[in-house]
């Protein structure tokens, strides 16, 4: 019995997370078809007018993945807290920050890429061009891990409450603007044909950012959350 | 050698106990015992780490816990109230991962022995969510069989929803274990029998 690394502790953890979400699609699936109504709404309530929609379509859809990313937040550790599962994590060897980013990158896997995969199929409804599509998926893609990081902090602080839900909403929603801002402007800046590198570049800084810090903070909640 | 200096602990508004000092060395059975709500669940919570005492402090070779850290995390073995299982996976698999992240590596066929131990052999590909209270529990306890590794075991009632021969079945290994220079802390409701080289009885809420 050999004692095991960190990295084989790491892959432990998102194979036997993308493992559960396996055998239990319907909650992968909530978040994902939560997002395609959400989106798909917009096109119906407004109208047909292309130039609307053209300049409306990369908000809705980053408004609608980061409500959907939020939506499957609740999810990342509740179930671990329930059946002691997180306690383990909490007296492995192993850095618990490591773990954590294991577990959120699995997370993130089942919830964020799904989005990220769908998405440009949703932004031909908004009359987006392949350009703008390609923008957005790369905005998602950098953008949407962010989301797992920053929403798991929150996870981590609402464990176990009553009506944690809503509190969760009001803890993230807020950490999420800048995101937002650049994930959406930096298709809006395709569109206006200024390039987007500056605005990808700076979702990107974010993403790399949070790695460095949400797990470590994540961790911290953690261990306040299940004493 | 983990020792308690003068451990104090609070839940809520409650004091439930103060000025606990111990000292466990190899061969010490740490028989905690008292009325529910004692604190019973709380000292071994706080034995893994798990729960910051009120006041004192708890060091494994004479270094805080919370410091010794990872050296201190892979010489412990924790069995909760929880049995954490995911009910999604099935035994062998429940058992392999928990093992895995506790920093043991087993192969399959070592899960298969320890369940094999535990009487679930036939059960090993059922998902832990259809197994009964008991069998769940038996699958928790796999885990000991495989962690005669790691000298300290911290067990919080192993003994809850098992039938006879898995109640002796745990004794036993925990005898072994005892006998090997290991040390177990755990409470129980149930009268248990264990020898062990050292029995250090804590009545909690006396």
């Amino acid at each position: 019995m050999n004692n095991t690394s960190l990295i084989d502790c790491m892959t432990t953890v998102i194979a036997r997370d993308l493992r559960i979400a396996l055998r239990r699609r319907a909650d992968v699936m909530t978040s994902l078809i939560f997002f395609v109504i959400a989106v798909s709404l917009f096109p119906l309530g407004i109208g047909a007018d292309p130039v609307l929609l053209r300049t409306l379509g990369p908000g809705v859809v980053w408004v609608a993945a980061l409500l959907a990313c939020m939506l499957a937040l609740a999810r990342l550790f509740a179930s671990d807290h329930a059946d002691g599962t997180l306690e383990q994590l909490v007296l492995s060897p192993q850095p618990l920050s490591m773990l954590v980013l294991a577990k959120t990158a699995a997370h993130w896997l089942t919830t964020g890429l799904p989005l990220v995969i769908i998405a440009p199929v949703l932004g031909l409804q908004f009359g987006l061009d392949s350009e703008a599509l390609l923008i957005l998926i790369a905005s998602l893609l950098l953008g949407t891990p962010t989301l797992s990081l920053i929403g798991g902090i929150g996870a981590a602080l609402t464990l176990g409450l009553p009506g944690g839900g809503a509190l969760l909403a009001l803890l993230v929603l807020p950490l999420y603007i800048p995101v937002l801002i650049f994930g959406a402007g930096a298709v809006e800046a395709t569109a206006a044909a200024l390039g987007a590198t500056a605005h990808l570049s700076i979702l990107g800084a974010l993403l790399l950012g949070t790695i460095v810090f949400a797990p470590w903070a994540t961790a911290l909640a953690l261990k306040i959350a299940i004493e | 050698m983990l020792s308690a200096n003068d451990l104090e602990c609070v839940r809520g508004e409650r004091r439930l106990f103060s000025g606990l000092n111990f000292a466990m060395q190899p061969g010490t059975l740490l028989a905690v015992r008292g009325v529910n709500g004692s604190g019973k669940t709380s000292l071994l919570r706080m034995m893994c780490g798990l729960l910051t005492p009120a006041a004192g402090t708890l060091n494994w070779n004479d270094r805080e816990i919370g410091k010794a850290g990872e050296e201190f995390r892979s010489n412990l073995l924790y069995l909760g109230h929880l049995n954490g299982l995911k009910d999604e996976l099935n035994a062998a698999e429940n058992l392999r991962l928990s093992l895995h992240i506790a920093g043991i590596a087993v192969d399959e066929a070592q899960a298969v022995a320890a369940l094999d131990w535990s009487g679930l052999r036939e059960r090993r590909h059922q998902p832990c969510g259809t197994l009964s209270q008991g069998q769940r529990r038996r699958v928790a306890l796999a885990r000991l069989k495989l962690s005669q590794s790691r000298p300290l075991w911290i067990l919080d009632e192993p003994f809850t929803a098992l039938d006879v021969a898995s109640v002796e079945r745990t004794r036993d290994l925990i005898v072994d274990h005892l006998a090997g220079g290991g040390m177990v802390a755990l409470t129980t409701h149930q009268e248990v029998p264990i020898t062990a080289p050292t029995t250090l009885p804590i009545e909690l809420g006396a």
